[in-house]
């Protein structure tokens, strides 16, 4: 179980969050991108081995949506909300 | 005692309290403080167990946790299977058999096995049994090989629980290492956890004789039990075994025996800063021939015997060792009276101060036993020198083996932690970690007592950020080893790993057939599998791949070590959490009217309860439900519409916000108005369905189908937090804040004019979709003209403290019209004959707007919303769509749910499925929905619905709703 620091409420269990994903470039203009870049940005989704940034939201504590980088392949938290580890 | 194995003095045993116990429906006495294990051996109990493959007689091994062969399932209140004997804590009236035997243990019937044994080597099941399938082989073969049966009823006397642990420090073992460790960080005023899985503290010191600082070494365990006890930074746990480890140093401890007679076993989820595992060493087997038959035990074992428990495990005996440690256990032997015929030591050259310790007993150099012989029990060992020749048998009934020793790493790999091989020591030693973890005392290489003792001192130091204490004076045997991966001359079955029953040759063939990764290795072997999980046979599993293939040991590597490290109850990781404890039910607050009418209730999503229907004398589900939905339809029914998913948005940006989220306009919506909309995720799937209503120019109520209430707030949430941080929006969850009556049906005006309200209900006053906020029934309300039924409909909401009252008087002043509650089942036929959708039914992953019809819901004005794009991809495609349809089965008969549609009904790829088949009360006939493929083209046709077995139903396709297309009713 790991231990997530949510900016408000400090480092808490992973079960008091809810997996939000990998955070994806953000949204193009639906009506300004082709088609391929649209089902692109749709479908493909960061997985790289090592640090990646994924979304939580902290739905059994305060509500926020945060951010960290994670390593996937040590489950470190290599950056959390503030920047900070 | 029977067999007089008992000595006469001795042990941590209490002779003064004996205890009654049962082995295979035999009756036995021990005393407190035995162990099942040393229980049996005193009362001369020999064979105690079949091997898991082979089913060959075995006997009693070890003396703890690495026990490999004997394995026991409790019975009575104690009822849990394949516990190792030596784990289990005699007590009065413990009832216990060996698992692996059938029909009993001394006619074992699978033993033939053993005569057939050269045909079932590793792999001979996966080879074998694979036609035409394994599952045909499985039972069988499952009750062969079968381990315990697990019990057939929670335990009776007691619970189990789970509960959380924060410390600065958590110290897996309380042997001296981790005493000193304990100690050390105790006293720079840190919070330490200790947990020891023994039923005793003191690790290696109970079983050895050995002296600290000039005394008894159990003496200085008890002295520093005393010191940490007394500091109230300092948690002790007994019988408490750390078995697994998790990320960010979270740690499962469970206590076998928590200080509350009503628990029967405590898991701890343990964050701890630190981590330190003093979890020792455990001690390897030597491979020969025959080496597992019943009198050959592990040193280490013997010696716990003799000094812990006052039992003789042999009256006769022969030592086997490639180190210096076993040189102790021969000495504690000979104190205790056993007879010590020799030891044969693989080494060439003995250390001198090993011999200065063993006075008068025969030492046999460069020497291996080749073979143990005898069958239920050993008789005598055949030595010889290690390259071959002539052996020499000794008559013995005790062979005490000692391979060297294995750090026990589990933990310390479980945490990710790297290993190396350790050449002076012949075995993995933790090398780099990986979390905030340390490993001292035998479990990182020092196994002598005052190299324990100092290790654990300067780890803790370290962490505390304090100097080591001073080490008390310990002295012990130095150790040296040689390694010995295998007796090459060995005669008989070698084993490696007595609990899979994999031997040296299994090794080889495995080799052979290509399997050379030692995890695969592992496998294909299943060698330091299940919960043995490698703790006596690993590693000389991994010498005899790295001497067959001409490797270093650290080129061949472990395995992963798993948890648990030692077997867990299920109950002991669930605690309390179980059923609707873990998962409760969610009632709104008619619950107990709903009961008191005799509603047939169930879960309606998302664990709400929901009546279902309402039976009356006499009545099945079908009578109920037609005569509830008459009622709506031609009189007046209500409903309770609570569980309905409800949300309040406020905010200046809530419009935009919303036309964001849904696919059509509802910033256009004037206050006290209200429209249905689809909710799109960004790859087009309709997420839900749902009423947005505009109360005031910054507050709007958004409510939710009841199955995705949840899953809305976090998309919301994450739509907000996420995309539009910036924009004036606030969502409160508000569906537990109203409770509804909802009453609908042509009298449902007169229902609400007989309540009394402060409302004007006139059509023109207040129109479909439209709310209002007043007075009903003398309850301040919210009334919201919306319909799910088809019907004139006010949904009627309140504070949850006056639904109750406002039930009553709905009931009551309904009850001149004929008004009926109305379940699920009812609000199902009710909307299919209306051709409402259904999330779940009607809408799965492929359907969209225009499939269902809907296609006026696809905003055409707004340049971006939610899915907008991905659906406008997905229709330029030229694949076929199924679209909704409704069906009318000719002849005329139920349909079952999700029955496929076939072009004629003849065996083809299917074009559609029926998504619901109700008996309409107004049409007095069975009527349907499907998904249909160019089914809005083909109102009028006939399609096939093709059952299983082959059967053609006709259905006659026509448009979706099958009542009042035009929508009168509802807007009346």
């Amino acid at each position: 179980m790991m231990q997530i620091p949510c900016p408000f409420c400090g480092p808490r269990n992973e079960s008091e969050f809810s997996f939000g994903g990998p955070v994806k470039p953000p949204r193009p203009d639906p009506s300004a991108v082709s088609d391929e870049d649209w089902t692109a940005w749709l479908t493909q989704v960061p997985n790289p081995l090592g640090p990646v940034q994924e979304q939580w939201w902290h739905v059994r504590g305060c509500g926020t949506w945060l951010t960290i980088w994670r390593d996937t392949r040590t489950h470190d938290i290599v950056e959390a909300p503030d920047g900070g580890r | 005692m029977a067999a007089g194995n008992r000595l006469a003095a001795g042990g941590r045993i209490d002779r003064s309290k004996p205890l009654h116990f049962t082995f295979n429906g035999k009756a036995y006495t021990g005393f407190q403080g035995d162990t099942l294990a040393s229980a049996l051996l005193a009362n001369g109990v020999r064979l105690t167990a079949r091997s898991f493959k082979y089913h060959r007689p075995r006997g009693i091994v070890g003396a703890g946790v690495e026990e490999p062969a004997t394995l026991v399932e409790l019975m009575g209140d104690d009822a849990s299977g394949n516990r190792p004997a030596t784990t289990v804590p005699l007590t009065e009236g413990l009832a216990a058999k060996a698992v692996n035997c059938w029909p009993s243990l001394a006619f074992d019937i699978g033993a033939v096995n053993q005569l057939a044994s050269r045909f079932i080597p590793a792999g001979f099941y996966y080879k074998t049994f694979k036609w035409p399938n394994w599952h045909l082989y499985e039972r069988p073969i499952r009750k062969a090989a079968g381990l315990a049966a697990a019990p057939s009823e929670p335990p009776s006397k007691g619970h189990y629980e789970t509960r959380y642990g924060h410390c600065d420090v958590l110290i897996a073992g309380a042997g001296p290492a981790g005493l000193m460790a304990a100690l050390t960080v105790a006293r720079a005023g840190l919070r330490v956890m200790i947990a020891d899985e023994g039923c005793e503290a003191g690790g290696s010191l109970l079983s050895r004789r050995l002296t600290i600082g000039g005394t008894d070494a159990m003496e200085w365990v008890d002295a520093t039990f005393a010191e940490l006890n007394a500091m109230p930074n300092v948690t002790h746990l007994q019988n408490a075994t750390v078995w697994g480890y998790r990320e960010h140093n979270y740690l499962m401890v469970t206590e076998r025996a928590p200080a509350n007679p009503s628990l029967l076993e405590r898991t701890w989820r343990v964050r701890a800063g630190h981590v330190i595992t003093a979890t020792g060493a455990i001690e390897r087997g030597l491979v020969f021939g025959n080496n597992d038959r019943p009198g050959v035990m592990l040193a280490s074992a013997v010696q716990a015997y003799v000094n812990r428990y006052g039992v003789a495990p042999g009256k006769r005996a022969v030592i086997f060792t490639n180190n210096n440690s076993a040189y102790a256990v021969a000495a504690d032997l000979a104190a205790a009276g056993v007879e010590v015929r020799a030891i044969a030591d693989s080494r060439d050259a003995v250390p001198d101060e090993a011999r200065a310790i063993v006075p008068g007993i025969e030492i046999m150099a460069g020497k291996c036993v080749t073979e143990a012989q005898g069958t239920r029990q050993i008789r005598s060992v055949a030595v010889a020198a290690k390259t071959g020749g002539s052996a020499r048998i000794l008559s013995c009934d005790l062979l005490a083996m000692s391979g060297g020793w294995n750090p026990t790493v589990h933990l310390w790999s479980q945490s990710r932690s790297t290993l190396r091989y350790d050449d002076p020591l012949a075995t993995f030693l933790p090398d780099t970690p990986a979390q905030p973890i340390s490993a001292a005392g035998a479990a990182n290489g020092a196994l002598t007592l005052q190299d324990a003792l100092r290790s654990g001192a300067e780890a803790a130091a370290q962490i505390a950020g304090t100097t080591p204490p001073d080490i008390p004076d310990a002295p012990d045997l130095p150790y040296a080893m040689e390694p010995l991966w295998r007796v090459e001359t060995a005669k008989g079955k070698a084993f490696l790993d007595l609990q899979n029953d994999v031997t040296v040759d299994d090794i080889h063939l495995a080799l052979r057939e290509g399997y050379s990764n030692v995890e695969h290795v592992k496998r294909y072997t299943t060698g330091g599998m299940g919960f043995d999980q490698g703790k006596t046979g690993n590693i000389n599993i991994i010498g005899t791949v790295a001497l067959a293939q001409g490797l270093a040991m650290d080129q061949v590597g472990t395995t992963t070590f798993r948890a648990p490290y030692t077997p867990v109850s299920f109950g002991a990781i669930g605690g309390l959490r179980e059923e609707t404890v873990a998962l409760p039910y969610r009632h709104t607050p008619i619950t107990e009217w709903n009961l008191a009418q005799g509603a047939f209730m169930y879960e309606a999503g998302a664990r709400w309860r929901r009546p279902g229907y309402f039976p009356r004398a006499g009545e099945g589900l079908q009578e109920a439900t037609n005569r509830e939905c008459r009622a709506v339809r031609f009189g007046v029914g209500v409903y309770d519409g609570s569980p309905l998913g409800t949300f309040e948005l406020k905010g200046r940006d809530v419009g935009r916000f919303l036309d964001y989220l849904y696919s059509n306009v509802m910033s256009s919506l004037k206050p006290g108005n209200g429209r249905y909309g689809l909710m799109l995720s960004d790859d087009g799937l309709i997420m839900d369905d749902g009423v947005c209503f505009r109360l005031d120019d910054h507050r709007w109520i958004v409510s939710t189908s009841t199955g995705h209430a949840d899953a809305i707030n976090g998309h919301m949430e994450e739509m907000l937090q996420t995309r539009f941080p910036e924009w004036n929006v606030f969502i409160t969850t508000v569906t537990s804040q109203w409770n509804n009556a909802t009453i609908c049906g042509p009298k449902a005006r007169e229902v609400m004019a007989a309540l009394g309200t402060d409302i004007d209900l006139s059509p023109e006053a207040f129109p479909f979709m439209t709310v209002r906020d007043g007075t009903v029934a003398g309850l301040p309300a919210r009334v919201v003209r919306v319909s799910f039924t088809g019907e004139l409909s006010f949904e009627v909401n309140v504070a949850p403290r006056h639904m109750r009252a406002l039930w009553a008087k709905v009931m009551e002043a309904g009850a001149p019209f004929g008004i009926l509650p109305v379940g699920s089942e009812a609000s199902h036929v009710l909307r299919v004959e209306k051709g409402f959708l259904s999330l779940g039914h009607e809408v799965d992953g492929t359907v969209d707007a225009y499939d269902l019809g809907m296609g006026w819901a696809m905003s055409k004005k707004k340049s971006d919303y939610l899915g907008k794009r991905a659906v406008q991809i997905r229709r330029e495609g030229a694949a076929p769509r199924r679209e909704l349809v409704g069906v009318i089965p000719e002849p005329d008969r139920q349909i079952p749910e999700g029955a496929p549609l076939t072009p004629g009904g003849r065996r083809e790829k299917t074009e559609g499925f029926v998504t619901a088949c109700v008996w309409s009360v107004v049409h007095e006939r069975w009527v349907g929905l499907a998904l249909l493929e160019g089914g809005h083209a083909r109102h009028g046709e006939t399609a096939h619905v093709r059952l299983k077995g082959g059967e053609v139903i006709p259905v006659r396709v026509t448009a979706p709703c099958h009542y009042d297309p035009d929508g009168d009713k509802l807007r009346s």
